[in-house]
């Protein structure tokens, strides 16, 4: 593939937006506040892979560098925007405590047999909703709710099906809290869909 | 390990989930883990809806950058290839 850029083979290019473009604007978003902002930002990172292509020396892997090449791009935007660059969300995502479950559907610490055991437990979802296109819809739209980091770990690793290595090295995080960010979006994705196939509890 | 076993809450479990089906969990509290589920009817479900949930995430279409912005990267392209 580097070869083939390199060769300035116009398919590649394609290819190659095609299937980083939807990663690239999850983690842009990050840092910058807009979508359209976002796509800026993707705009000039594929220009800097193309003015870089014939300097990279392969000591990254390509998804890696065009990545990285991303989050520079990203975080000077959003430097400029004056935004508070986010790392804590990236570098400290435990710092804010954030429950999977909400504390009420548990019995208390205090209770005298089984303290912090489900008080209102999970029941089945109907099996035949779950492959409705409104499901997906539902997953969609709480997606698009998280907050960005979460938002960025949960695209590249659920809807990408990225590797959690080849997540973190796009993201720069570390393994745990590539781990906490997507623990966190995967229980509001399912909190979502609870309270949507779940009528009346 | 057997002392882990039953401290482990239902509380507890879901924000281990992660680590769980990650397999980031000590093999002592992967045991305790697996041991609570066995035996609890809540958290075996919650469980299996997690793993529905991460499936039904693999369904959708990614994200994608507008055609416009892409048609403007392939003229892009093809600047940087006549140079």
């Amino acid at each position: 593939m580097i070869a083939a850029l390199r060769a300035r083979d116009e398919r590649v290019f394609a290819e190659l937006m095609r299937m980083y473009n939807a990663s690239l604007l999850r983690v842009a978003q990050i840092y910058v506040a807009s979508r359209s902002v976002a796509e800026d930002v993707v705009q000039e990172t594929w220009i800097g892979v193309l003015n870089g292509i014939d300097r990279f020396e392969g000591r990254s892997s390509l998804k890696t560098w065009i990545f990285r090449i991303l989050t520079n791009i990203a975080k000077t935007r959003g430097q400029r925007e004056g935004r508070t660059v986010p790392f804590s969300a990236l570098e400290r995502p435990d710092a804010v405590p954030e429950a999977a479950v909400d504390a009420d559907r548990f019995l208390q610490a205090d209770h005298e047999r089984w303290p912090g055991h489900w008080a209102s437990k999970p029941e089945p979802w109907p099996e035949e909703r779950l492959l409705a296109a409104e499901t997906r819809a539902v997953v969609e739209r709480a997606i698009e709710q998280l907050p960005p980091a979460q938002r960025a770990v949960i695209s590249l690793r659920d809807v990408e099906g990225w590797s959690s290595e080849e997540t973190r090295n796009a993201l720069g995080v570390s393994e745990t809290n590539q781990r906490v960010l997507l623990h966190r979006a995967r229980s509001k994705v399912r909190q979502a869909l609870e309270d949507y196939l779940v009528e009346a509890r | 390990m057997s002392a882990s076993i039953e401290q482990l809450s239902c509380q507890e479990l879901v924000e281990v989930v992660t680590d769980y089906l990650e397999g980031a969990l000590p093999d002592s509290e992967r045991a305790s883990f697996e041991h609570h589920i066995e035996g609890c009817t809540g958290c075996h479900e919650y469980v299996r809806q997690m793993r529905e949930t991460i499936e039904l995430t693999g369904q959708l279409t990614p994200a994608d950058l507008s055609p416009e912005a892409e048609a403007a990267l392939l003229a892009v392209f093809r600047d940087w290839k006549s140079r």
